[in-house]
């Protein structure tokens, strides 16, 4: 088991935002978070990347807990997601918003930086080499100098994943990566996110664009009112009767 | 022309003591080189981590004090004095950095200021230590080497300028080299987006910190060369104009360049004593404002950026 998310419970005020949650993620797999808007998928995602607190309920990652740890200790443990809104590093070059992702992969200190260590500009070299490995990935090498808020909106999309990358994770949590994208954009994604699994990266999706989801997803778990109400291969999903109460409403 | 413009420069700042005759000149510059310390050690934490320090005339003081102190009660050699200032400054840039980090934005804002206040009060009124307001005086001049075997003591202003180029130029490396660094990035993406950057597994606290600690003991630095050089500390320099005057160069120099902060250091040490030698005092500061709303006005994101941007702009159309 790579990810596992046990009886979590998260209030804002008044509101359950999530009520009961528990739900498993296998290895190197993609593993898709649906359910129709306020369900609780960014919640989920807060919690298990250590931006929330949940008033009830863990999270392990191999066995080990993750509730309370502080994002960047998570992301010190290979897990990293990007975000629902565009998120970047806006008036810093593409190649520096890959550089800043980088951040975990370089072990050079204060002292040996103020000092002028040759090693370090040996590590900045090794760097810049697999920043421009990533962005060639993607395909954005092409915008390397460009400042990323300079980038039409799909690319910027792009680079947020490839500074998603960037900190080498082993389970990468997308947070609707394609919203807003035209549908060649969306495709381009859907090659990538399979490439990343296939380098053995685990991947947990949340995503409304159906067709992406039921295409690529080898698992799907579906929230409604902060519960799990349905999990499955994608087939099932598609024919679950609560599943399509949920999405059409009704009785 | 990329390779010569620094190398000229170089050449020029080194020889300004030989074809600048005026002693009051060069005095100027010193100060300048004083103040381009302080501004770079601001522009860390205002201009790469978007932390705005109201208080950064702290760290000058106690560096002037440390160093003026231990020169005078203990008869430490001053290059000591030197080192302790930087050390107490850079831990009270800690302590700091520790109590109000976890809250940033306004509330740092808010504690380098009330910090900075309190440490005033304590200058003036804790008289056996600080001789209260009436400063003090006859504080020795800056000396390299050990006193019994040799020394050299840095009496002459072209002497002055040379020690205040040197650190000047230290702290212009250190920046250059810390903020092209992994932790420079670190400083960059928390002043982005710091919840991106810490998803990316920057510890945004223990950045801030260390940024805060570098930036008070750079400022520590050049108080204690203040010290020795004015050869005279009092509470004014803990004065909140000296905090406002480091901002004005930070930010019409550029934040977040390293040469924005240095040339507004030298424009805005130049600018009061030009004035002063073209007009009475009641203009001076009138025109001392009027210049500063006009650059704020037509340069906004300051020289140096403005500058680069045109640059950038020729280049793409030729």
């Amino acid at each position: 088991m790579s990810l596992a998310v046990e009886e979590l419970a998260v209030r804002f005020g008044g509101v359950a935002a999530l009520v009961d949650v528990s739900f498993e993620v296998e290895p190197e797999r993609i593993t898709s978070l649906i359910g129709p808007n306020g369900a609780g998928k960014t919640t989920a995602f807060n919690v298990i990347t250590g931006f929330l607190r949940p008033a009830r309920g863990r999270v392990l990652y191999e066995g080990k807990a993750l509730t309370g740890l502080r994002p960047f200790q998570v992301a010190e443990r290979g897990i990293v997601r990007t975000f629902q809104k565009t998120n970047l590093f806006h008036r810093v070059s593409v190649l520096d918003n890959v550089m800043i992702g980088l951040h975990l992969r370089g072990r050079m200190g204060f002292l040996s930086i103020l000092l002028g260590d040759r090693r370090v500009r040996e590590e900045e070299t090794a760097l810049r080499g697999v920043a421009e490995e990533i962005l060639a990935f993607v395909g954005l090498a092409h915008r390397r100098d460009e400042v990323a808020s300079a980038l039409p909106y799909g690319e910027q999309r792009l680079l947020e994943l490839a500074v998603g990358l960037a900190a080498r994770p082993r389970l990468l949590l997308l947070d609707e990566p394609v919203s807003g994208m035209n549908p060649a954009e969306k495709t381009t994604v859907m090659g990538l996110i399979r490439r990343i699994r296939e380098q053995g990266v685990t991947i947990l999706l949340v995503e409304h664009d159906m067709r992406l989801v039921m295409g690529i997803s080898d698992q799907v778990i579906v929230l409604h009112h902060g519960r799990v109400i349905a999990q499955g291969p994608p087939g099932e999903i598609q024919s679950h009767p609560e599943v399509i109460r949920a999405y059409l409403g009704g009785r | 022309m990329k390779r010569i413009g620094p190398g000229l420069l170089a050449i020029v700042l080194l020889t300004v003591p030989l074809w600048v005759g005026n002693p009051y000149y060069v005095h100027v510059l010193i100060m300048a080189g004083i103040f381009a310390i302080l501004a770079l050690s601001l522009n860390l934490l205002l201009g790469y981590t978007g932390l705005l320090s109201l208080g950064h005339t702290a760290f000058f003081g106690i560096g002037a004090y440390t160093s003026a102190l231990l020169a005078l009660r203990l008869d430490w050699p001053p290059w000591v004095g030197f080192l302790a200032a930087v050390l107490v400054a850079g831990l009270a840039g800690y302590g700091i950095g520790k109590v109000s980090l976890r809250l940033r934005g306004a509330y740092f804002v808010l504690v380098t200021i009330s910090f900075a206040g309190v440490i005033y009060l304590v200058s003036v009124n804790w008289m056996e230590l600080t001789n209260g307001p009436l400063g003090l005086p006859d504080v020795p001049p800056f000396s390299l080497g050990l006193p019994g075997l040799f020394e050299l003591s840095i009496r002459t202003k072209p002497a002055a300028y040379y020690l205040v180029l040197a650190v000047a130029g230290a702290a212009y490396f250190l920046c250059h080299r810390l903020v092209r660094s992994r932790i420079g990035r670190g400083f960059i993406a928390l002043r982005e987006n710091e919840a991106l950057a810490e998803s990316v597994g920057i510890n945004g606290t223990r950045y801030l910190v260390l940024a805060a600690v570098v930036s008070a003991a750079m400022a520590g630095a050049a108080g204690s060369l203040y010290a020795h050089y004015t050869r005279f500390v009092s509470p004014e320099v803990f004065l909140f104009t000296y905090t406002v005057t480091m901002v004005i160069m930070v930010v019409a120099g550029g934040k977040g360049t390293l040469v924005g902060p240095v040339l507004g250091a030298f424009l805005f040490t130049a600018l009061p004593e030009a004035l002063r030698a073209v007009t009475s005092w009641q203009w001076q500061m009138l025109l001392y404002g009027v210049f500063l709303i006009l650059t704020v006005f037509f340069l906004p994101k300051g020289v140096i950026p403005t500058i680069e941007t045109w640059l950038r702009e020729r280049r793409a159309s030729p």
